[in-house]
Order: structure tokens, then C-alpha cells, then sequence
């Protein structure tokens, strides 16, 4: 509901793909949610694999508005940026899921309880 | 008309997706969630010409990244149920809730007074090149981006010289005498 109200303000803003198409808000809001979940599931859930995935998810929204404002603008260098984001996820994945795997090694478990012992 | 379709299907999709991973207890089940996001997040990218992110998108993510997760899940034997219903913090999933939908509503606040001012509007000539998305694309990082290009292929070897090193099973020290041979 929220969404449609916002793209009905602004019916103005359609950019270069063509007038039916969808204009630059409707991946905004799109974005907004999906980073919102990610942050909500990040807060909520205990498993830290599943608090990783949605960082990854957030990750996924910001390229997302991104890629939107390179369109809007046209503008490649915001899909470059992406690209490198996307590089960077994977070292991070890379190198988070080798801290998980000690994590659960010592602790025998996947909970974000599992290191309590790192608060100060 | 057709690249609405496109759109809303993309969304769905990715919307769904996310929705599924936060809620379902199982991790693998997750995982497999996640890679529905990122297939719905690479539509959206289709549907706005950028044809090489949603290639990449596809390769990287859903190919390799989703299934380090569920190799790490099903290496680790973690893929029990998680408790969902249960409060880890009392109180801590209604404000994570409410937390969640501040955000968004202070992203769509940004979007909607910023959207109709002219974000940008002339065209940014940087790159002077012209040709298909991924002509463009790789004719910035080829030659504007080149250094930090070069600086991630270090990046990434650190990572996987990192990664290899924290998941490495400590080799039991032989006894010398006097030494502090670990911890455990």
C-alpha cells in the first residue's frame, strides 16, 4: 500500500526504460523492504549462519539501489561499485564462515549465544 | 507494459525470498531461500539493463556463495531446527520488529522527498564509451577501477590464506620440554 501511494507522488519519475516501464521509486521500495527484512531477521534469529544470510540479503539491497541510481543517472561507475561489492561479499563470506566454523569447533553449537564470551 | 510484469514478478520473488529466510527455523532451508532472493534481486537487475551484474549475481551468489553456506551447514551437521517462537532477550523480537519497520519507513520517507527532485538528471560522461552494458562496464574497471581491480585479487587471496588458516584443525604440538605447546 505504502509503495503504491509513494509511486503515485511521484509519477513524474520515469526513466530510459521507456514510459510503461517502472521508474526509479519502485526498486527503491523494493530495496528499502528487502533491507529491512535482512534486518529484522539479523536482530531476530539466533543461528549465526542464518544472521550471516541476511547480511548478505542487506548487502543485496544496497547493490540493488545501487544499480538503480546507475540506471537513473546513467552512469556506470555505480555498477562498477557493485562489482566490487560483490567481490568483497565473497571474500567476507569467505572469511566469516571460516570464524563460524572455529566458532562451532570449540562451542558445538551455531547460536550467537555460543560466544558470549566475547562480551566485554 | 512488459517490463512491469518483469518488475513484479523480480519482486515477488526476492520479497518472498527474504520473507522465507527470516522466518523458516531450518538453515538449509534458508539457504535455499536465499537463493531464491538473489535469482529475484538478478530479474531486477535484468529488468534495468544491467546484464553483467545479474550474470555475475547468478555465478557468484547463488552458485558459489549459497553453497559454501550449505556445504559450512551440512560440514558442521548445525542444520537443526532453530526454535523461532522462543525470546532469546525478552521483549527482543517485537523491537527488532518495530525496528525494522522505522527503517523502512525512513527509507521510503528519503526516497519519497528526495525522488522528485532531479536526482542527477544529466547524464554522466565519465567513461566516455559507449557500446552494450557490458562493454561499459569493462571499460570502467579495465581502466578507471584497474588499481582497486588488482588490489581484490589481494583482497581475495588474503581471505582464502585467512579463511584456510582460522578453519585448520590444530596439529597436536609435539611434547617438547618448557614449551607452552596450546592451549588446548
Amino acid at each position: 500500500v505504502i509503495a503504491h501511494a509513494v509511486y503515485a507522488q511521484t509519477p513524474v519519475l520515469v526513466s530510459g526504460n521507456g514510459p510503461s516501464g517502472p521508474g526509479m521509486t519502485p526498486y527503491l521500495v523494493v530495496a528499502a523492504l528487502l533491507f529491512s527484512i535482512g534486518m529484522i531477521g539479523l536482530l531476530t534469529r539466533r543461528n549465526i549462519l542464518v544472521m550471516f544470510m541476511c547480511v548478505e540479503l542487506m548487502l543485496n539491497a544496497v547493490n540493488l539501489t545501487f544499480v538503480t541510481f546507475a540506471r537513473k543517472m546513467n552512469d556506470i561507475n555505480g555498477e562498477a561499485l557493485v562489482f566490487f561489492v560483490l567481490v568483497v561479499a565473497a571474500a567476507e563470506v569467505v572469511v566469516g564462515l571460516g570464524i563460524i566454523v572455529s566458532i562451532v569447533r570449540r562451542r558445538q553449537s551455531a547460536t550467537a549465544d555460543s560466544a558470549v564470551m566475547l562480551k566485554g | 507494459m512488459a517490463t512491469w510484469i518483469v518488475f513484479v514478478a523480480g519482486a515477488f520473488i526476492a520479497l518472498a525470498g527474504a520473507v522465507g529466510l527470516v522466518t523458516v527455523p531450518n538453515p538449509v532451508h534458508a539457504a535455499l531461500l536465499l537463493v531464491l532472493t538473489l535469482v529475484g534481486v538478478a530479474i531486477l537487475f535484468v529488468t534495468m539493463e544491467a546484464h553483467f551484474l545479474a550474470a555475475v549475481q547468478i555465478i557468484v551468489y547463488a552458485g558459489a556463495v549459497v553453497v559454501l553456506f550449505l556445504f559450512v551447514i551440512m560440514l558442521l551437521g548445525v542444520d537443526r531446527a532453530e526454535d523461532v517462537r522462543m525470546d532469546p532477550i525478552t521483549g527482543q523480537r517485537p523491537t527488532a520488529i518495530a525496528m525494522g519497520i522505522a527503517s523502512f519507513a525512513m527509507l521510503v520517507t528519503i526516497v519519497a522527498i528526495k525522488a522528485d527532485q532531479s536526482v542527477g538528471a544529466a547524464p554522466v560522461a565519465d567513461v566516455a564509451f559507449e557500446g552494450s552494458n557490458v562493454e561499459r562496464l569493462s571499460n570502467a574497471v579495465f581502466t578507471k577501477y584497474l588499481y582497486p581491480f588488482e588490489i581484490t585479487s589481494l583482497l581475495l587471496v588474503i581471505a582464502v590464506v585467512g579463511a584456510v588458516l582460522m578453519s585448520r584443525r590444530p596439529k597436536p604440538l609435539p611434547a617438547v620440554d618448557g614449551a607452552n605447546g596450546g592451549a588446548s
